[in-house]
């Protein structure tokens, strides 16, 4: 029997498989179908200060249009009570997920000042979230803002959210920091109970009828694995302590044993279970299970971290070396 | 015993108390009264319940006729029902009124008492509606303040069951119905001491039952009706005493006591004024100064009129009286004396008093103390005029007596007037300044606010008194202690100052920093203020209110500034009562709203700012004239002097005697609203007219003309060569916006689609800041203007681009920003505005295209153009089919006359008029029958005979004309619908413009049948639960009726080809134009963009069924494509569905399931129909000629289902 117990962020699961924020995780029903699946715990989607306040706020401009301003309308719509906007529709999933899941439910926030960033993780927990992921996402796009200093506004948040909640905070990183070893580090001083890596955003689009400019998120694809393997196989020696989440492209068993291999104590699935409904999770795990057993793993925990970079029989692979492997194998 | 002190305006007041004692309100909407309705459905909405526990049913029926129905067929059952109305409406109700009140019915109308349309619609106050009800044997009960229509409103509700007369209890609309006053609620211990549950049980003992069946509503004969008729009389007889008892218990109960007259003023008053209404409060403070100085002089209010208490009037009254002067809100034309003043001098006959009558207050006219006293001076005039009127000066038959001053000051109370916009939120705030005040602190509170006629960049101005007693001035205040100008621009247009005290503050909400804001105001008010020694501050709320992310509305801004610096309440108290404001105001959307005003409060005080004045008037900048110099004799003598907001000054000389005003006028008054506006590229444009057809305001003109119109045009005068072959090589183009009657919506510019290759965000039309372009385009506009209009029969009139280089005859109307009806109408005068009449519904667009002072209709330079005119609400079909009726008549009387004289006017033109007669679309043929009858008038004038000028008189008729009946989905669905169904069985060849907003857009977002399932609206706050009315399919059951059903945004040749189709159809034809409108809860600017989503989502299908001429052929003709996107994807871009996936999401899902299943259903119903063939020929109905068609090609119909 292989023992496939995990544990993340200090919290026990029953399963390596985390669903990952998708439209997916919003949904009760769904959330409810992918605990039976098994997966070990569930990362609900990120609730955007953004969104929610522009949300409020459009509303609220809409329906005061046209009021007071001429004698014969009052105003133009009812006096409704908006009791289920983005923030409060977001806190009551966070609280039926909490109610009806007995795997952990994880909330993410995704903040736009640093006041927002430590209100809205707390509306969350208060909401009975088990840990919160930030997910964090900025385009640095000021030409006066230098890369320490955006580098300097993150820990910084990751201090100021660690403080003020209760619960184990994990922090969705983007690959394109210029010394991710150095700045994973410095996030996991910052209080980062665990990292997940690595966050995949919106990428702007053109539609070459209208010439807008249109946001698209693409589903992964398998092979994008490779650049969350090769940084959770680098930084596991470097962070022993920190919870290390593999995400982008997981889309096999086999998948799942890589980023276990290499140093992961969980794998997030997101693109697959999109593509294939959540029941495809029970395949992913019984993929693994299957593979496990037939190369005689007796439980996650064995296998984690087992090809990471310090126990890798070839550590340089991971870095600079892997660019001439691939090469020659591909002249064949 | 009473509960609380409340701010609320006399529509709340009054449902406050009628929620509770009912069991069924039936409703419709209409101004002033809508909101009584309102309340009524939102409190049930919300589980409130009545006195007993229940929740009232609320229902919205299909008019006042309706409501009235639903009303007595509740009372009849047995139940306590109410309802709410004014104006045309209760007229509707009145066919119900006798029945329930001959059948001694218990019932309760509220009324907000309103003038009645006649030379012109008013939607203001007066009292010819209730005393149109006179007759109806219903109980008249007259409140003159909120707190009074609070109270009787009671009074009302009890006295009806103790007496068994219905109560018709009326206050006065905007004054009383509109007026926000602090008020005493009752709680309901008062309500259930009153309304004694005996009463109730006897009242639905009477009601119709099986178990105790009787049988009413019998027809009676002349041996019997008559007796029957008198056999009420006790009832009557006994109510005065009866409604005076309950009063004395409520005084009991409340120490407020009423009685049915109540007199006030001197014990010896020798001179008095007997009213009803309002205006028993401007009287009453005239009265108390001049008894002060000595005067003997009284009043008295009429609370009860029906039955009129004529015996409790002659008591009120001082033996000591020796003159009366009765007044009268109404007028009777052709009458000796108003309803009131007849009543007064017959009660009073043989007393030995000299009795007359005035008319006072129609429409809202202002009545004032020195109003009052010009009344008592008239009263004090050994031959005083025996009928006269007041407020007005009449310097026609000289009827009006003038005010007089009076000696001393008539309120303590403190007075503050607020300027702004409509958009800004000033009102708001002002309501709830009131609010704050009134209802915590020990201060009384009064608003009252005014609204200019446009609905966009409407200015509004809010008139405040606070006071340590309580305030009954029922007029404007004209000597301020504070003045707050919300909006700078506004310095610059009318005399905001105007109103202020000597030593006033003032606050001004500038864009400039204090130290520079001087500089920026006209001479005129910097003389004003030096003049007055005025304290002026300064506040730059708008960058406020944009930095902490508010937008447009300012007034979490300015109410702070506004107690910091009138003192009314301590300055931090009143912060914290701002706050807690805003929690109630916006708590309720959600946590982001309230903290965005929070911080606007908490920045505003550390911006604002004392102005250093100068003792010199250093301004060379002046305010601006209302129009320009050149606008014809009546505008500058009527319409400018309106436009500066002084018609009140206007005497009964300079204006017309039957309503009839010259069109045309609204191109001279120059609002410049916009912060930003249109600016061409004649590189990028590909001449496609998108731009011009979807401007609502006529703003984006484009004129074709030959190169030669260049040669002295401005420098840098904008053109084009035009790029299509049907005009002669070289014609140039030019897009041209008008500066300053463009309100800046940003639809052009959406819709647009040149852009630049080199730099996308740069298309032929870009919207830039106005003060950088104003200037040049006012300069490029006035060229533009004086350049010829093309040819009609030059461009072709079936295309989007040959539409727009017709000149539109419509223009510049006061209608919404971004408005989506005024396009449709726009084109309709483009293609037919020189031989079309119009009758126009009563809603948005006999607003916006009749409200005074200017007229949007206009005239081409040969000063042809639509005639238009408004009759009711109700009866538009019908009133347009007369219209289309007389036509045809006076046509038929020109033919024969013209057969009779063809040997006198020449037998060749007798027959070209006759035998080629043109069609109303056949452009060449009415150019070509216009010379004619030119040539056939010339002809008869030189013939001496009674014949001859007969037909010259009718010579006009034989020049077709395209009767257009417009209106919106609230008159045609609704209210309106009876009529039009019957005008479309008529087969008479009228044109049927349906502006479907899908809601009642005029009075506020009230729910109609043709609101789609799913969407939230008043009278259907949880979302409506049923479909939407097929109105065009109903329509094509007659087999003979031309329908489209038409989206601009989505295809505008297809709009223009039904246009088109629908007038050359000599039958009746009805296009239904998909409206997009602020109630729709949209971004307006991308209002094209949401008519096409509803189109391509299903939920708007274009098609047009046109009756075919032969057998064997389809009628109905798909015209957009089988739905591409879920009808989900619409729903969600507009707030009228959104909301209630914000309100309760499970219904939400619920109903939008039910919507696509509706849209599902319809697309696969209506394909089936384009494969219908007609097996019967239609052959009432002949195809007028129609000039080439579109192609067809730029209609993607769908041709028959596969």
């Amino acid at each position: 029997m292989t023992i496939m117990k995990s544990r993340y962020l200090g919290l026990d699961l029953a399963t390596p498989l985390v669903a990952s924020p998708s439209p997916l995780t919003g949904k009760l029903d769904v959330l409810l179908e992918l605990e039976d699946a098994g997966v070990g715990a569930v990362v609900l989607p990120s609730l955007f200060e953004e969104e929610v306040e522009s949300e409020a706020l459009v509303l609220n401009e809409r329906l005061e249009t046209g009021a007071g301003a001429f004698s014969e309308a009052t105003d133009f719509f009812p006096d409704v009570e908006l009791d289920h906007l983005g923030l409060e529709r977001h806190i009551l999933l966070v609280e039926e997920a909490c109610t009806r899941l007995t795997i952990p439910v994880i909330a993410s926030v995704n903040g736009r000042s640093a006041g927002g960033w430590v209100r809205y993780a707390q509306d969350l927990v208060s909401a009975g979230a088990q840990a919160i992921e930030l997910n964090m996402y900025d385009v640095a796009a000021d030409p006066m803002s230098t890369g320490a200093a955006v580098e300097r506004a993150y820990l910084e948040l990751v201090a100021h959210v660690r403080a003020s909640v209760d619960v184990p905070v994990s922090v969705k990183l983007s690959p394109f920091f210029s010394s991710m070893a150095n700045f994973a580090g410095q996030v996991v001083d910052s209080g980062a109970d665990g990292l997940v890596l690595f966050n995949r955003f919106y990428q702007p689009d053109l539609d070459l009828e209208t010439l807008d400019v249109t946001p698209r998120l693409e589903l992964s694809r398998p092979g994008e694995i490779r650049l969350p393997l090769r940084w959770i196989a680098i930084l596991r020696p470097l962070l022993p302590h920190t919870s290390l989440a593999l995400t982008s492209g997981v889309a096999s068993g086999a998948d799942i044993a890589k980023g276990l291999l290499a140093g992961a104590d969980v794998v997030m699935s997101t693109s697959e279970l999109l593509r294939h409904g959540p029941r495809r999770a029970e395949e992913l795990l019984d993929e693994l299970e299957t593979w496990m057993a037939a190369n005689d793993y007796e439980s996650v925990g064995q296998l984690r971290g087992s090809v990471a970079q310090h126990t890798s029989p070839d550590p340089g692979a991971f870095e600079r070396a892997q660019y001439q492997k691939v090469l020659s194998s591909w002249r064949g | 015993m009473v509960s609380s002190w409340r701010c609320v305006d006399g529509n709340e007041a009054v449902a406050l108390v009628a929620h509770r004692l009912s069991d069924v309100c039936a409703i419709y909407p209409i101004t002033p009264a809508s909101p009584m309705g309102e309340f009524a459905d939102a409190w049930s909405a919300a589980g409130r319940t009545n006195l007993w526990g229940s929740v009232p049913h609320i229902v919205e029926m299909q008019s006042e006729a309706g409501a009235a129905g639903a009303l007595h067929g509740a009372l009849q059952k047995g139940s306590l029902a109410t309802t709410f109305t004014a104006s045309q409406g209760l007229l509707l109700m009145l066919p119900n009124m006798y029945k329930i009140a001959g059948e001694l019915t218990p019932a309760v109308i509220h009324v907000a008492a309103r003038a009645l349309a006649t030379h012109a619609l008013s939607i203001f106050g007066d009292h010819s509606d209730v005393m149109a009800a006179r007759g109806t044997g219903w109980a008249l009960l007259a409140s003159s303040s909120v707190q009074e229509a609070h109270d009787l409103a009671l009074v009302a509700h009890a006295a009806t069951l103790r007496t068994r007369l219905p109560f018709l209890h009326f206050f006065d609309g905007f004054r009383t119905s509109h007026e926000v006053n602090r008020i005493s609620v009752l709680d309901d211990d008062v309500l259930r001491a009153l309304v004694r549950p005996a009463d109730v049980l006897d009242h639905r003992a009477r009601g119709m039952s099986p178990e105790r069946p009787d049988l009413r509503g019998t027809a009676q004969n002349p041996d019997v009706f008559f007796q029957a008729r008198e056999a009420a009389n006790p009832f009557y007889d006994a109510a005065p005493a009866t409604v005076q008892d309950v009063m004395d218990e409520f005084a009991q109960h409340t120490g407020r006591q009423y009685h049915l007259v109540d007199y006030h003023g001197a014990a010896d008053a020798e001179r008095v004024i007997v009213v009803m209404g309002s205006g028993a409060g401007a009287i009453r403070e005239a009265v108390d100064a001049l008894v002060a100085s000595g005067e003997r002089v009284g009043m008295v209010t009429v609370r009860l009129y029906r039955p009129f208490p004529a015996e409790e009037l002659r008591a009120a009254l001082p033996d000591t009286v020796s003159a009366v002067a009765v007044l009268d809100r109404a007028k009777e034309p052709g009458a000796i004396g108003e309803p009131l003043h007849l009543d007064v001098r017959h009660a009073l006959n043989g007393r030995g008093v000299r009795t007359i009558g005035g008319r006072y207050g129609l429409g809202s006219k202002e009545f004032t103390p020195r109003d009052a006293a010009g009344v008592f001076a008239e009263l004090a005039l050994p031959a005083p005029r025996e009928s006269f009127t007041v407020g007005i000066v009449d310097d026609v038959t000289h009827l009006s007596v003038a005010p007089v001053g009076l000696p001393g000051p008539v309120s303590t109370a403190r007075t503050a007037v607020f300027f702004g916009l409509g958009s800004d939120g000033t009102v708001g705030a002002n309501k709830s300044s009131i609010k704050i005040i009134g209802e915590n602190a020990d201060l009384w509170a009064q608003g009252y606010f005014v609204y200019d006629s446009k609905k966009s960049g409407s200015v509004t101005v809010s008139h405040l008194r606070f006071g340590t007693e309580p305030i009954t001035s029922t007029y404007l205040i004209d000597e301020a202690d504070f003045v707050a100008c919300h909006q700078f621009s506004l310095l610059a247009r009318m005399d905001v100052l105007g109103s202020a005290k000597h030593g006033a503050t003032v606050l001004l909400n500038s864009p400039y920093p204090a130290d520079q804001t001087w500089d920026r105001l006209p001479a005129e008010v910097q003389q004003e203020v030096i003049d007055k020694e005025l304290q002026v501050w300064v506040v730059d709320a708008h960058r406020v209110a944009r930095e902490v992310g508010l937008g447009t509305r300012i007034n979490t801004v300015m109410q702070p500034c506004f107690f910091a610096l009138s003192g009314v309440l301590d300055q931090a108290a009143a912060i914290d009562l701002i706050k807690q404001s805003i929690e109630k105001t916006y708590g309720r959307r959600g946590r982001t709203v309230v903290e965005r005003n929070h911080a606007a409060v908490d920045r505003a005080l550390a911006e604002l700012h004392r102005i250093d004045v100068p003792e010199q008037v250093t301004a060379t900048e002046h305010r601006l004239p209302p129009v320009s110099a050149e606008a014809p004799d009546f505008v500058q003598r009527v319409t400018a002097v309106m436009l500066a907001g002084e018609g009140d000054r206007l005497p009964v000389s300079a204006l017309p005697v039957d309503g009839a005003f010259p069109t045309g006028t609204a191109r001279w008054e120059k609002r410049g609203l916009a912060q930003s506006i249109p600016i061409w590229d004649p590189d990028l444009c590909i001449d496609c007219g998108k731009c011009a057809i979807v401007c609502p305001h006529a703003a984006i003109r484009m004129k074709a003309y030959p190169e030669s119109e260049l040669a002295s045009a401005p420098e840098d005068f904008l053109h084009k060569t035009y790029g299509g072959r049907d005009l002669p090589q070289g014609t140039q183009l030019t897009v041209q916006v008008a500066p300053d009657d463009c309100t800046g919506c940003g639809i052009c510019v959406d819709v647009c689609p040149a852009r630049s290759k080199s730099e996308a965000k740069h298309k032929a039309i870009d919207l830039l800041p106005t003060i950088e372009h104003r200037d040049v385009e006012r300069e490029r506009y006035a060229y533009f203007e004086a350049l010829p209009e093309i040819d009609r029969s030059a461009v072709r009139h079936d295309t989007v681009k040959g539409s727009q280089l017709l000149q539109p005859l419509f223009e510049f109307s006061g209608a919404c920003s971004g408005c989506g009806e005024t396009p449709y109408v726009k084109l309709v005068t483009q293609l037919f505005g020189d031989r079309m009449i119009v009758a126009n519904a009563t809603g948005c667009s006999s607003i916006y295209g009749g409200n005074l002072p200017t007229t949007p209709w206009s005239q081409n330079a040969a000063g042809r153009g639509p005639a238009w005119n408004n009759s009711l609400f109700e009866d538009n079909a019908e009133f347009g089919l007369g219209m289309r009726l007389a036509a045809d008549q006076q046509r038929e009387d020109a033919r024969r006359l013209l057969a009779e004289m063809a040997h006198l006017v020449g037998e060749d033109l007798a027959r070209d008029l006759l035998e080629d007669e043109p069609g109303p679309a056949d452009e060449d043929g009415i150019a070509r029958q216009r010379e004619r009858v030119a040539t056939l008038k010339e002809r008869l004038a030189g013939l001496d005979s009674p014949l001859a000028a007969e037909l010259a008189s009718l010579a006009d008729a034989l020049v077709p004309v395209a009767v257009w009946i417009m209106g919106g989905d609230g008159w045609a669905y609704d209210i309106g619908f009876g009529g039009l169904d019957h005008v479309l069985s008529s087969g008479r060849n009228v044109n049927i413009l349906v502006l479907d907003t899908e809601v009642y857009s005029n009075t506020g977002g009230q729910a109609s049948k043709a609101t789609p399932r799913a969407a939230t609206a008043k009278f259907a706050s949880d979302g409506k639960s049923t479909r939407k009315k097929d109105l065009g399919l109903l329509a094509e059951a007659y087999g003979d009726v031309y329908v489209a059903q038409v989206a601009l945004g989505a295809n505008e040749t297809q709009l223009v080809r039904a246009l088109r189709e629908a007038v050359a159809y000599e039958g009746p034809s009805l296009v239904i134009a998909y409206s997009t409108c602020i109630a729709h809860g949209i971004d307006m600017a991308t209002s094209m963009a949401h008519q096409k989503l509803a189109v391509t989502s299903g939920y708007w299908p274009l098609y047009r069924y046109h009756p075919a001429p032969e057998a064997g052929t389809h009628p109905f003709s798909l015209d957009s494509k089988a739905p591409t996107v879920p009808v989900r994807d619409f729903l969600q871009k507009e707030t009228r569905f959104a909301v209630l996936e914000r309100t309760d999401p499970p219904r939400a899902e619920h109903l939008q399931a039910l919507a696509q299943a509706d849209v599902d259903e319809r697309w696969h119903y209506y394909e089936q129909l384009a494969g219908v063939e007609r097996t019967i020929p239609v052959d009432a109905h002949e195809e007028a000629d129609l000039e080439p068609a579109a192609e067809e090609s730029d209609i993607s119909s769908v041709k028959g289902a596969s």
